[in-house]
């Protein structure tokens, strides 16, 4: 397939339009709709930028964090994860899932709402 | 007649049934508020009746139902009332809406003026004064509500701290998602939770946006339709999740001040004594919560109930819970 203009181009360009020619035209609940839908085209980018390689990462700790992950998905590791969690087995006095819970955060709420007070707070421990 | 013309025929009969018959509605005009909640903006002409009312209204057949969390707006009015005997800075409620008045459910209460939106409040110079005010204002104000006997209001609901946990588990279990953050957190709230206090009236949605500030600090605590009995430190610790701190993390108390003056002014009004560390189980059970919240108005995306940009993009809001979840865990780790 053809990428001119790339994806990102492209919603870069309707992000164009809402900003500068849609948004100044509105008003009431109609603008406030309009800066919700740049913000999502905003979080659009960011999210096709990193996803490829926040999933790699995220799976890699999981394998690291449990045992016996040959073969499975990074959705099924993240299930069993849930599970220790749910079951006790694995709790916040383990250095290691805090670690890799923190790191998966972050690179989370980078994408979603990199201006979250809480992003702050955790990058400068 | 429109129906808007209707409407106003009616609210002028009401306004002249409790200001006396020279009274006139001038302007009647919708301020915001969801599908089943309503808040108006009422002009007024004609001697002895105020300039300006606010009327929170529910359409007819929009009314809060007994499954709902919401104790209803007839309720609230009771509550207001009672919130304004114990001596709580609230709006006054003039009038009660009857079914046979035809506007539907509510009550018309007197215009406090000021500011509820919190960047304003936490932002704007005129505010500086009402900001240092807040923390003891606020103190005086909980202490107050705590003690409303509430006992002849209908349909208000206990819920306890860890009843709130289990609920709020069980939605997110609903939901369907795999968000471990949230289930190390809710494993956390339950292992650790409090010995659980004699369940008094709290009005459980006590933070910037449902309070009116001026620039002197509390005018009015406003929005009582999640009030239940429970713990007091459920509303304490509400105020001091770090979603309600709207960017201000480092001023614990709703990004305006610290916990501790709210603290001691509590207790001096007649609260019990607690200490920073007594809220912070309250505080993740916050974070909890708003993040659970936001998983539940994105849901009403998905299944194609209300197809907003805004209900799809507050999904995109859990990953701040989750953030301020792992911060907090890590804070207990090291406490």
């Amino acid at each position: 397939m053809h990428d001119q203009p790339s994806v990102s181009e492209l919603v870069q360009a309707v992000k164009n339009f809402v900003d500068h020619s849609a948004m100044p035209e509105l008003k009431g609940r109609a603008a406030f709709h309009a800066r919700v839908a740049s913000n999502v085209l905003a979080t659009i980018l960011r999210d096709l930028e990193a996803r490829e390689g926040n999933d790699a990462a995220e799976y890699e700790r999981l394998k690291a964090l449990l045992p016996g992950s040959d073969g499975k998905s990074r959705e099924a590791l993240n299930e069993e994860l849930r599970d220790k969690i749910r079951s006790g087995e694995l709790t916040v006095a383990s250095a290691a899932l805090m670690d890799h819970l923190k790191k998966t955060a972050i690179a989370q709420l980078k994408v979603d709402q990199p201006k979250y007070s809480g992003l702050a707070t955790a990058l400068e421990d | 007649m429109s129906e808007k013309q209707e409407f106003d025929s009616r609210l002028q009969a009401v306004l002249r049934r409790v200001y006396g018959e020279q009274t006139a509605l001038a302007s009647a005009n919708r301020l915001s508020g969801g599908a089943s909640q309503e808040t108006w903006l009422l002009t007024l002409n004609g001697t002895g009746a105020p300039e300006t009312l606010i009327l929170r209204r529910a359409p007819e057949g929009m009314e809060a139902t007994d499954d709902s969390r919401a104790i209803g707006l007839p309720n609230e009015a009771k509550l207001i009332r009672k919130a304004q005997h114990a001596g709580v800075a609230v709006p006054e409620v003039v009038h009660v809406l009857e079914p046979d008045e035809g506007v539907g459910e509510g009550f018309i209460m007197s215009r406090v003026e000021g500011e509820t939106i919190a960047r304003r409040i936490l932002r704007d110079d005129e505010y500086a004064k009402a900001r240092e005010n807040l923390p003891a204002q606020c103190g005086r104000a909980l202490a107050g509500i705590h003690r409303i006997d509430g006992s002849d209001v209908p349909r208000i609901r206990e819920s306890t701290g860890l009843a709130q946990v289990e609920q709020y588990e069980q939605t997110y279990q609903e939901i369907g998602v795999c968000r471990p953050i949230f289930d190390l957190a809710i494993v956390w709230l339950k292992e650790n939770a409090p010995k659980p206090l004699e369940p008094m009236l709290v009005h459980g949605d006590f933070r910037l946006g449902n309070i009116m500030v001026d620039e002197q600090g509390l005018a009015a605590v406003l929005d009582w339709e999640l009030a239940h009995y429970g713990d007091p430190r459920e509303d304490i610790g509400w105020m001091c999740t770090n979603s309600w701190r709207f960017g201000q993390s480092d001023k614990r108390l709703g990004g305006f001040g610290d916990v501790e003056p709210l603290l001691e002014a509590y207790a001096a009004a007649g609260g019990a004594e607690f200490t920073p560390r007594d809220i912070d189980w309250w505080d993740m059970l916050g974070s909890m919560k708003w993040g659970i919240m936001c998983m539940g108005m994105y849901e009403t995306f998905r299944s194609g109930a209300d197809a907003s940009v805004e209900r799809a993009a507050i999904g995109r809001r859990v990953s701040e819970t989750e953030m301020d979840l792992v911060n907090l865990l890590e804070g207990q780790r090291h406490a």
